[in-house]
C-alpha cells in the first residue's frame, strides 16, 4: 500500500543520459510495486472467495436478531460462545456426526482398498481382455450418475436395503474413479522393478502389498483424501436412502434443522460451521495431496 | 486416456511365439496364469463395480423403452415414454433451465478458475495460502454452501443486496426469491464453488509451459497482454479441453446443488433434468419415464461432449 504513491514516478524518470544508480534503483521500485500490486489483487480475490465464510462464522456467533442487519455487522458486538454449546441440545449432532464419520470412513477404506488392488492387476499383470475391461470402467465414470440412479434405487428396494447404511456403502465404495486414480500413479512406477522382483521369486501379491503399496502412499493418501471428502459431503445418497433420522449424517441432520427452524439463522449457522469444520481440519492437515490428486487424475486424462 | 500406453503389451507377445512351436505350450500356460492372476487382483473392485454401476447403466437403457411404476410389472411401450416427454411442461421446463444453468455455469467458470490461476501463478510468499482460500469452497459442504448464500442473497436484508445497494443500484435483484432470478444465484454460488477445483489444474497446466517462450516473446517486445494471448493460452489449450469436457459433464448433471438451495424454485424456475429423473423415478415411482429422461440426459452430455472433441481434433490438425 504505502509504495502506491510512488507508481507514476518510476515510469517517466528513466530518461536517457540519467546515472546507472537511479535507473537500477527505478527498476527495484517498479520491481516492489509490481509485487505490491500482485499482492493487492490476490487479496481482493481472497476477500471475495472467503466472504461467504465470513459471514457464516460471524453469524454463527451472534443472536437471531443480529444475522440480519442494516449495515452489515462484520464483527459481533458480543461474541456468543453459548450457541456451539446448545446446539448439541437442539439437534442429535453427535449422532449425526458419528453416522457420517461412519459412512466416510468405510467407503474410504474399501474403495483405497479394492481400488488399489484392481489398479495392480490393471497396470502390471498382463491378461487379454484387461483392457476392454478397463475401458468398460472408464466409460461409466463419463455416464451420469443421475442417469442411472433410479435403477440403482429399484435394485437396493428390491434387495431391502434401503434405509439403511448398507445401501449407501454398496453404492459408493467401488467406484471406477479410485481404480482410475491409482491406475495412474501405477502406470509411472517402472515394469522393470516389478519384473526384477519377479526374477526374485516374489509372488504377485506380495510384489502389491510390499512393493507397490509402500511407494504409492502419496496416490493413497490423495484417493483416500478426496474420497472420504465426497462422502462426508455427499447429500444426495443419504438423502435418497437414509429416512429414519437416527440413520442421518451431518448433511441431512443440518438440511432438516433448516427447514423446521429457518428463522434460528444463528442457530443453522452453527450448525454449518460444526458440519465443516471436521473437513477444514484433514483438508489443512492433507492439503498436498489433495490437490497432487486432483492435477494428477485431471492432467493425464 | 489410456489406449497410448496400453497397446504394446497387447502386441508384444505375438512375434515370440510365432516359429517356436515348442514354448507355446508355456506360454499359454503362462497366459492362463496371469489370467487367473490379474483376475483376482480386478474381482474384489469389479463385483461391486459390476453390480452396482454397470447392471444399473444397462437397465437405464432397458427401462427408458418399458412402463413400469412402483407397484405394477414392467411392460415394453417401445418410445411411449419419449413422445409423452413431448407433451410434458415440466420436461420443456427442465430442458431449458439445464441449458441455462450450463450456458452460465461452463463459461464463468472457466474465466474465474483461469483468472485465479494466472494471478495465483507467482512464486512469491504467502501465494500458498491464496491458493488454499480459492480452493477452500470446493471442499465445503454443499448444504453449508447452500444455506450460506441462500441467506446472503436474502432481497431484503442480504449482504449480497445491501453491497449492491451501496454502491448505488436502486432495484437491487430478488435472486432465490424471484423466478428470474433465482437461478442466476444458483449459477453464482456454483462457480463460486466449482472454481477453485479447476483452478487446481490451471495450475498445474500453467507449470508446463516452459519458461523460455516467455522469454522469446518478451525479446520480441510483446508486451503482458499479447504475451497471455499468444503464448499462455496456446499453451493451455490442453488443459482448457479438459476443463470444458468436465465442466460440461458436471453442469448438466447438476443435482444436489439445486435440491438443497431451491428446491427447483420458486415455482418451476430452477427445476433441471436431474431432478425431474429424482421426482418421477424416486417419488413417484414412475420407473419408465423417469429412465427415459435420463437416457436423454446422458445423450445431451454425449454429444456435446464428442462435438467438443471433434473440434479439439480439428483445432490441432
Amino acid at each position: 500500500m504505502t509504495a502506491m504513491p510512488d507508481a507514476a514516478s518510476p515510469a517517466s524518470p528513466v530518461a536517457p543520459g540519467k546515472t546507472p544508480a537511479t535507473a537500477v534503483r527505478a527498476r527495484r521500485d517498479r520491481h516492489l510495486i509490481r509485487k505490491a500490486a500482485t499482492y493487492i489483487v490476490m487479496t481482493v480475490a481472497a476477500l471475495l472467495v472467503l466472504v461467504p465464510f465470513a459471514w457464516m462464522i460471524s453469524s454463527s456467533l451472534k443472536r437471531n436478531n443480529e444475522v440480519f442487519t442494516v449495515p452489515i455487522q462484520w464483527i459481533p458486538d458480543e461474541f456468543r460462545w453459548s450457541n456451539f454449546v446448545e446446539i448439541w441440545d437442539r439437534i442429535p449432532m453427535v449422532t449425526y456426526l458419528r453416522n457420517s464419520a461412519f459412512l466416510a470412513i468405510t467407503i474410504t477404506f474399501l474403495q483405497v482398498l479394492t481400488g488399489s488392488f484392481a489398479a495392480y492387476g490393471f497396470s502390471k499383470v498382463r491378461f487379454p481382455g484387461r483392457d476392454a475391461l478397463f475401458v468398460a470402467y472408464i466409460a461409466t465414470i463419463a455416464v451420469p450418475w443421475q442417469a442411472y440412479m433410479v435403477p440403482q434405487y429399484i435394485m437396493m428396494q428390491e434387495a431391502g436395503l434401503t434405509n439403511t447404511f448398507w445401501s449407501i456403502i454398496l453404492l459408493q465404495a467401488f467406484g471406477a474413479f479410485g481404480v482410475f486414480l491409482m491406475r495412474q500413479y501405477y502406470m509411472s512406477i517402472p515394469d522393470e522393478l516389478v519384473e526384477a522382483a519377479r526374477i526374485d521369486g516374489l509372488s504377485e501379491y506380495s510384489i502389491y502389498l510390499r512393493i507397490m503399496l509402500p511407494l504409492s502412499k502419496p496416490a493413497l493418501a490423495s484417493l483416500a483424501l478426496l474420497t472420504f471428502v465426497n462422502t462426508w459431503n455427499d447429500y444426495m445418497g443419504p438423502f435418497i436412502y437414509l429416512t429414519s433420522n437416527e440413520l442421518w449424517t451431518v448433511q441431512l441432520g443440518l438440511r432438516s434443522f433448516i427447514g423446521q427452524y429457518s428463522a434460528d439463522y444463528a442457530m443453522i449457522m452453527t450448525g454449518a460451521v460444526i458440519s465443516v469444520l471436521p473437513i477444514v481440519v484433514i483438508f489443512l492437515l492433507g492439503q498436498r495431496y489433495f490437490i497432487r490428486g486432483i492435477a494428477t487424475t485431471g492432467l493425464k486424462g | 486416456m489410456s489406449h497410448v500406453t496400453t497397446q504394446p503389451d497387447a502386441a508384444r507377445p505375438a512375434p515370440s511365439e510365432r516359429g517356436r512351436p515348442p514354448r507355446r505350450q508355456g506360454r499359454s500356460r503362462q497366459v492362463r496364469r496371469n489370467t487367473l492372476v490379474g483376475w483376482s487382483f480386478i474381482l474384489p473392485n469389479f463385483v461391486g463395480f459390476a453390480l452396482f454401476t454397470l447392471v444399473p447403466v444397462t437397465a437405464a437403457f432397458v427401462l427408458a423403452f418399458m412402463e413400469w411404476n412402483s407397484f405394477g410389472s414392467p411392460e415394453w411401450v417401445g418410445l411411449d415414454n419419449f413422445r409423452r416427454m413431448l407433451g410434458d411442461e415440466n420436461f420443456r421446463v427442465a430442458l431449458f433451465n439445464t441449458f441455462f444453468y450450463a450456458g452460465g455455469h461452463i463459461p464463468l467458470t472457466l474465466v474465474a478458475a483461469l483468472t485465479l490461476a494466472i494471478v495465483l501463478n507467482r512464486k512469491i510468499r504467502g501465494v500458498q495460502f491464496f491458493r488454499t482460500a480459492a480452493f477452500f469452497p470446493y471442499i465445503t459442504s454443499l448444504v453449508a454452501v447452500a444455506v450460506v448464500w441462500n441467506m446472503m442473497f436474502n432481497p431484503t436484508l442480504g449482504p449480497v443486496n445491501q453491497i449492491l445497494e451501496t454502491l448505488g443500484m436502486a432495484n437491487p435483484p430478488g435472486w432465490t426469491a424471484s423466478t428470474d432470478w433465482a437461478m442466476p444465484a444458483v449459477i453464482i454460488t456454483s462457480v463460486w464453488r466449482d472454481m477453485g477445483y479447476y483452478m487446481v489444474l490451471y495450475l498445474a497446466g500453467l507449470q508446463t509451459i516452459p519458461e523460455e517462450y516467455y522469454e522469446a516473446a518478451r525479446v520480441d517486445g510483446a508486451n503482458a497482454w499479447q504475451r497471455f494471448w499468444h503464448v499462455t493460452l496456446p499453451g493451455l489449450r490442453p488443459v482448457t479441453f479438459f476443463v470444458v469436457v468436465m465442466l460440461t459433464i458436471q453442469s448438466f448433471k447438476i443435482l444436489d446443488l439445486i435440491v438443497v438451495m431451491t428446491d427447483g424454485g420458486p415455482g418451476r424456475s430452477t427445476l433441471v433434468l436431474a431432478q425431474l429423473i429424482y421426482r418421477e423415478g424416486i417419488r413417484e415411482g414412475r420407473f419408465g419415464y423417469s429412465s427415459a429422461i435420463a437416457l436423454v440426459l446422458f445423450f445431451i452430455v454425449l454429444t456435446v461432449t464428442v462435438f467438443q472433441f471433434r473440434l479439439n481434433e480439428r483445432r490441432k490438425a
